[in-house]
């Protein structure tokens, strides 16, 4: 008998759980070496293929719209052998809190959850960066109530903010199949030990169909080491003192100052030390057009498919109009948009959200650095569409008024 | 293994200090002390910074001796008196949010069991009144009705203890404390109900009056908890500051509140029985083969 029986429940004997028939390949080699075949499908299909390839152990979840779709997808993987353990829990804060006791074992645990989940489950994951728990967390952005509504609004990403998260942000399909993938190899690194969000907006990619490219499905990333990790899995193998992972902070009945504050600094400091992985693995933290240009548009996840589109129309009006595509959010990739915006005249932002969380995070990086004049706009919100005249009438009017 | 790895190499061993070489040289890892052995070996716990007297402490020293496997059992705790002694012993203690406890036991034990496929990993949820009862209730329920395989151990003081002196749903009816000025409005909730409602294997209320059947306790709900799934243990451990219990009473308080209405009671379910009675046999035999 094997505490491992349980994965085969209710199955016939000569069952072989298809996860066991995939080869594990390298990172690199996944994200860049094996060959890709196109299929055209649903954001919430990708993800579920980026899962089939992720060797995730444990995956918990609790349906809401947009994300539900993802889980239980998950929830047939499982059955089909791909993840060795799977269960719908209580609500947000059961599942979070279950997730972080699920990576203190030492293996992959995935979940996924979308807007009022998100907070719902917002004490336990903002408590994960702290515990340095590896955990992959996908994010469907939709509107927080009130009033009730489950249209598509990223303001959720801006709680995430200042966590310790490591947090992506998709932009399509194809972002949400390849970046869950990174997500699980980058946060399972020894000197990050962190665990990441991939944000995604809600419906306009979760719902809807998009070219994308993946490797064939027999092949998986290798498992989470449990016995690699900034601070040691909660599996009593390591010699006992009178201390565990916690006490340094949890000695008496309260933690010393100094302590907290330097744990603090290790976790922000782990969230950089991750950059030089996501800069590996996602070719770059952002994606330049045009980097030669005087006027930017600087925006991440569905934005960015806009912003697209925009500069290709200003271009067939004769008129270079440059593009930044932020992929991650954190790490910030401060270096990065400096060098790419120091000589630029307009940085205009576009933001699904109605608090301009991104067009404040540039300004603060940019003050002092730019002579440009930030224009934070055009927003939407509450379930909203972007129109790409929207873009072009506001690059338009900011032209005119000449900011 | 857990038990190796402890184990220093030779020629590291005098460099550590003495009380790491007395508990691997005295403690109770892979030995299966008694209490009847208290004051003979190095305990998993010693020391801890909770209120002199305080029956609580009392029964977490026990608790650790009932372990059938301490070098493999991990116990997670939250916010509450409770975790001051917990986080103190030389068994891994996890300390999350208020009332997470039994969520995260259920992902923990479910990762080792992925982890260590041929060697079980004990989990034990050890927690207050409030962290359990109110804060953490919808976790608790859920882990029970999905039968996790690990034991809850309440630690019962009828009190928020740590914050000082709030009535909890496990405060009896009628009691002023902080927060129940008038006296508590609703009765003390009744746990070992809802724990027979779950159909748990093992469910335990004691008070920790007999030493020995505290350990056999915590024993029997852990071993229970690993083969079929949830157990229970509800222990009485005054509050002898909110109570205001005389410190040198505290053992009187813990023999009369027994007496009174909080008495021992052990419900088994058939096939646990059946269990222990054969783990009896298996150790009798065991035994036997040694001579
Ligand atoms: C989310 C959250 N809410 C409230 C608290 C405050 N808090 C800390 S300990 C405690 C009371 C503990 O009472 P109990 O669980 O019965 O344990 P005891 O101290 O009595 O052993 C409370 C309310 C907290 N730490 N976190
Ligand atoms: S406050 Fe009460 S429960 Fe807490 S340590 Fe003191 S006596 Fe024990
Ligand atoms: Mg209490």
């Amino acid at each position: 008998m094997s505490n491992l029986d349980f994965v085969a429940e209710g199955k016939p004997a000569d069952w072989v759980p298809l996860g066991e028939t995939q080869t594990v390949v390298d990172p690199m080699e996944m994200f860049f070496k094996l060959p890709r075949k196109t299929e055209f499908i649903t954001g919430s299909e990708a993800a579920r293929e980026s899962i089939r390839r992720m060797n995730v152990d444990v995956a918990i979840a609790y349906p809401i719209t947009p994300q539900s779709e993802t889980m239980q997808q998950a929830g047939y993987l499982y059955d089909e052998g791909y993840i060795k353990d799977f269960y719908r829990g209580e609500e947000e804060i059961g599942v979070m809190s279950a997730c972080s006791g699920a990576s203190r074992a030492g293996v992959r645990t995935l979940t996924a959850t979308s807007g009022p989940g998100l907070m719902r489950g917002m004490e336990a994951i903002s408590s994960w960066p702290g515990a340095r728990v590896p955990i992959v967390l996908m994010d469907m952005c939709r509107v927080i109530n009130t009033p009730l509504a489950i249209q598509p609004d990223n303001i959720e990403m801006s709680f995430m903010l200042n966590t310790g998260m490591l947090l992506l942000h998709a932009e399509d399909q194809q972002d949400f199949y390849d970046y869950p993938l990174v997500a699980a190899i980058v946060s399972e690194k020894v000197d990050v030990t962190l665990p990441c969000a991939v944000s995604v907006d809600g419906f306009f990619v979760t719902h809807a169909r998009g070219q994308v490219s993946m490797t064939p499905k027999e092949y998986k990333l290798p498992p989470r080491d449990g016995w690699a990790s900034a601070v040691p899995a909660m599996d009593n193998e390591n010699p006992p003192a009178r201390l565990s992972r916690d006490a340094p902070i949890q000695k008496s009945n309260f933690i010393s100052y100094h302590m907290h504050s330097s744990w603090q600094q290790e976790v922000f400091a782990a969230v950089e030390r991750s950059a030089k992985y996501f800069d590996k693995y996602l070719g770059g933290l952002i994606e330049i057009i045009n980097p030669d240009a005087e006027e930017f548009l600087v925006a991440s996840g569905a934005a960015v498919s806009q912003s697209r589109e925009a500069v290709r129309q200003e271009g067939e009006a004769g008129r270079k109009v440059g593009m930044i595509k932020i992929k991650s959010i954190r790490p910030w990739p401060m270096r990065e948009l400096v060098a790419a915006l120091k000589n630029a005249k307009r940085i205009m932002v576009p933001e699904f959200n109605q608090a301009g969380w991104l067009h404040k995070e540039l300004c603060s990086t940019l003050y002092g650095r730019t002579t440009g004049t930030m224009i934070g706009g055009p927003r939407v919100y509450g379930g909203m569409t972007m129109p790409t005249e929207m873009i072009l009438e506001w690059l338009a009017d900011a032209r005119k008024k000449q900011l | 293994m857990s038990f190796e790895t402890l184990r220093p190499s030779p020629a590291l061993k005098e460099f550590l200090p003495i009380e790491y070489k007395d508990l691997v040289d005295h403690g109770p890892y892979g030995k299966n002390k008694k209490v009847s052995d208290m004051g003979k070996f190095k305990e998993i716990i010693e020391e801890h910074p909770m209120c002199a007297g305080c029956a609580m402490t009392l029964f977490i020293r026990l608790m650790y001796i009932g372990m059938p496997n301490p070098e493999h059992t991990i116990v997670v705790g939250t916010a509450g008196c409770g975790r001051l002694a917990l986080s103190q012993a030389s068994v891994p203690f996890v300390y999350g949010n208020y009332g997470d406890t039994n969520a995260v036991a259920s992902g923990l034990k479910r990762g080792l069991d992925i982890r260590f496929p041929n060697q079980f990993k004990d989990i034990v949820v050890c927690a207050g009144d409030g962290g359990l009862v109110d804060i953490g209730f919808q976790g608790l329920m859920h882990s029970w009705f999905r039968h996790e395989k690990f034991a809850t151990v309440l630690l019962d003081n009828e009190v928020y203890g740590n914050t000082g002196g709030q009535e909890s749903g496990m405060t009896n009816k009628g009691k002023v404390l902080k927060m129940s000025p008038r006296g508590k409005k609703d009765d003390k909730m009744d746990m070992l109900g809802l724990a027979k409602v779950a159909k748990l294997d093992y469910i335990a209320r004691l008070a920790p009056t007999n030493p020995a059947r505290v350990a056999r306790t915590i024993r029997r709900a852990i071993l229970i908890a690993r083969e079929f799934g949830a157990t229970y243990v509800q222990a009485y451990t005054s509050c002898n500051i909110e109570y205001s219990i005389p410190t040198p009473d505290v053992m009187k308080d813990a023999f009369e509140i027994e007496k009174d209405r909080y008495g021992f009671e052990e419900i088994i379910s058939d096939r646990a029985k059946e269990y222990l009675k054969d783990l009896e046999a298996k150790a009798k035999a065991a035994k036997k083969a040694k001579k």
